[in-house]
């Protein structure tokens, strides 16, 4: 089982931070084990997975555009359907429940493209505690639907406008807010990112997404699908995907932020073009320059601008068991306009990389092969960003 | 023993309390990091603390986020920091730390940092995002060139990591005044009497506080149960003020001595006088200490 005790997949991992936070992450790490085997934990979120979140989610059989491409059979496991708009809230509901269960009494988080802020915020109003989230001020400029909604839901968005003034900005304030308020706070790291015990506590968390997946594909199919294919950032939503097929003789494969392409160094690939460090408290592939310091990296997606990934997936990459891919900016955004125009669901700019490639992939496969999409969020939250950059609609 | 542990032995012989100074290398630029090192050293502070500027400095206040971010500017890289202390290295025998996130160090190579930090002449290294259980290797390869690996520890260690990292600090235990990161504060961390003693029934190497402080009241407040103090963004701040400015290394310098006490020693004529001679000497390659620039 992985991670070890000391929080590394392999060669990847680890508690790189600094001291004050040392205390937290151990009484984090007994107190997320504790409610591993806590049948009333358990039993609790899967609760309010059900009943506040909307849970299961739907894992719909996308046949427009199945027929549109020709080739494999395209199914979307439809985590935009989540409360919230994406499939953040699965583990903002189990880090507040264990929050709660500290007796933290304040929380705080960082967010990209303000769906984990939201989902933050909004599981804190659920649980009546006070919250407060950081946000890059470019995000805040691009996401600002999103940073309305957490206004709304009681939240203080802080805004951050130091480096690049997005998602890696903004986790770094956050570090340094948690390292100072650490008896009373609870930081809720919204990916599978930062240092033992997060990266396996939140695919633990998200993890329902594959179980969910499998089931129902088991249930339609009576077989397991060819291949998952999920976007990655951080990477939550594909290791969520990922994790309970890891043994199965199913492909992995996820998608990375090619940006304005990868020889253009402007993107966020850091498992194809990134070198092991260290970053946010953990060892895994980084996108920086040969000195080690962090390189800004650029997508259209906020929720894929960030120069690290989470450590499961530097292993899952050394080890080859899944394969990591990058669809540009452009190819995001036309099949964004796809999947809207022929399903009629908007997708999140950070899925609609997962779609790009599975849309390649589709139509070199033969009809009988099945491919399972991760739709890890909706697109409401990107219509200002979209509609700058499509000028006119498909004809 | 390196210069680190001769300087406390030293310190505590003479029943003396340290003053460690961090300056960002590079902060507004190597030439004057030079200058303030040598500076400091005149004025008699123990040891100096020299940041090796990160793009992200999670464990940094605005000050020493915003004095990294000029530094990176200048395109401030570790072997430029080694070159400077090998020319400091011929003026000054004041122990010298670095002070580095752990990235930089990685992508350098452990054992090339090490060997390379051993030749130029440093003492000792500080790394705030790498804990105890992370440094086995930085440790084994500091260890082959006498450099000393100093970890920092915090009130809210439980008492087994107090006893571990208390334990693993060589040269000294780098103490937090408070639960944080770094930056000015108008008062300090309460509790520090409470928690210093606990790390003092722990160990018996000298135990420095730092984090915050910036005044000559907080110093002569943390000397009461500590073995000296750090300042690093307050001097920072002195530099900032004074960026651009001929006098910029006597207005650190005196802000120094103000917070040791010294400076009314330092304005004497009769000092000054010493002060000048003792620069003079060091600017054509003698070793100066503090005693002899005091007599």
């Amino acid at each position: 089982m992985l991670p070890d005790k000391k929080g590394y997949f392999g060669f990847f991992g680890g508690k790189y931070v600094p001291e004050t936070v040392m205390a937290a992450l151990k009484e984090l790490e007994k107190a997320y084990l504790g409610a591993k085997r806590d049948k009333k934990f358990q039993e609790e979120f899967r609760y309010y997975l059900s009943q506040y979140v909307g849970r299961p989610t739907p894992l719909y059989r996308a046949k427009r555009l199945e027929k549109k491409l020709g080739g494999a059979k395209i199914y979307l496991k439809r985590e935009d359907l989540n409360h919230t708009g994406s499939h953040k809230i699965n583990n903002t509901l189990g880090q507040l429940l264990l929050a709660r269960k500290m007796g933290k009494t304040r929380i705080i988080a960082e967010t990209g493209a303000g769906q984990h802020g939201v989902a933050t915020a909004t599981t804190s109003a659920l649980f009546g505690i006070e919250c407060e989230v950081y946000m890059g001020t470019e995000d805040i400029r691009r996401q600002a639907l999103n940073v309305f909604r957490m206004k709304l839901l009681g939240t203080r968005v802080i805004p951050v406008d130091s480096g690049s003034c997005t998602l890696k900005d903004a986790i770094n304030e956050a570090i340094r807010d948690w390292a100072t308020n650490i008896e009373t706070t609870h930081y809720v790291i919204g990916s599978v990112v930062g240092p033992h015990p997060y990266p396996a506590m939140v695919r633990d968390f998200q993890s329902v997404i594959g179980k969910e997946t499998r089931k129902q594909i088991l249930k339609v199919e009576g077989r397991l699908p060819d291949y998952l294919v999920a976007c990655v950032g951080g990477g939550s939503n594909s290791i969520g995907m990922f994790y309970p097929f890891m043994r199965d003789r199913v492909n992995l494969i996820g998608v990375e932020a090619g940006g304005l392409g990868l020889a253009s160094g402007r993107h966020g690939a850091a498992l194809l073009r990134g070198r092991v460090g260290i970053l946010h408290g953990t060892l895994s592939y980084l996108l920086q320059d040969r000195y080690g310091q962090i390189r800004e990296t650029h997508s259209v997606a906020a929720g894929l601008d960030y120069p690290g990934v989470g450590p499961e997936h530097s292993f899952l990459k050394k080890t080859g068991r899944a394969k990591y891919v990058a669809v540009t900016d452009r190819e995001a955004l036309s099949s964004f306009r796809l999947l809207s125009e022929t399903e009629g669901i908007i997708p999140a700019l950070e899925s609609a990389h997962a779609i790009a490639y599975a849309v390649k992939l589709a139509v070199k496969l033969q009809k009988n092969k099945i491919i399972v999409i991760n739709l890890s969020g909706r697109g409401d939250k990107d219509a200002d960003i979209v509609s700058g950059e499509l000028d006119e609609p498909h004809k | 023993m390196n210069r680190i542990s001769e300087t406390f032995e030293k310190l505590r012989k003479d029943k003396k309390k340290a003053f460690v100074a961090y300056l960002t290398s590079g902060y507004p630029d190597l030439e004057t990091t030079e200058n303030l090192v040598l500076e400091l050293a005149s004025r008699g502070v123990s040891v100096i603390e020299l940041g090796v500027p990160f793009s992200d400095p999670l464990a940094d206040g605005p000050t020493i986020q915003e004095a990294s971010q000029k530094a990176l500017l200048n395109h401030v890289t570790l072997d430029k920091i080694f070159s400077m202390v090998k020319k400091i290295r011929r003026r000054t025998q004041i122990p010298l730390v670095v002070m580095t996130y752990y990235n930089p160090v990685y992508q350098y190579g452990i054992r090339k940092f090490a060997k390379k930090a051993g030749s130029v002449g440093l003492d000792g290294v500080i790394v705030p995002d790498l804990p105890s259980e992370e440094s086995g290797g930085l440790k084994s390869a500091l260890g082959r060139y006498d450099l000393s690996l100093i970890f920092l520890l915090a009130s809210n260690s439980p008492p087994d990591r107090m006893k571990l990292v208390a334990g693993e600090s060589e040269g000294f235990v780098y103490c937090l005044s408070h639960i944080g990161i770094t930056g000015t504060r108008k008062g300090l961390g309460q509790g520090l009497k409470l928690f210093l003693g606990k790390i003092r029934k722990i160990t018996d190497k000298p135990l420095v506080v730092g984090f915050g402080i910036s005044r000559r009241e907080h110093v002569r407040e943390v000397n009461k149960w500590a073995d000296g103090v750090v300042v690093g963004s307050a001097i920072i701040e002195v530099i900032k003020a004074n960026v651009g400015k001929k006098n910029l290394t006597r207005k650190v310098g005196d802000y120094v001595s103000g917070l040791m006490g010294t400076l009314e020693l330092m304005s004497s004529p009769k000092a000054a006088k010493r002060i000048r001679e003792a620069r003079a000497k060091a600017k054509e390659g003698e070793i100066v200490s503090f005693d002899e620039a005091f007599g």
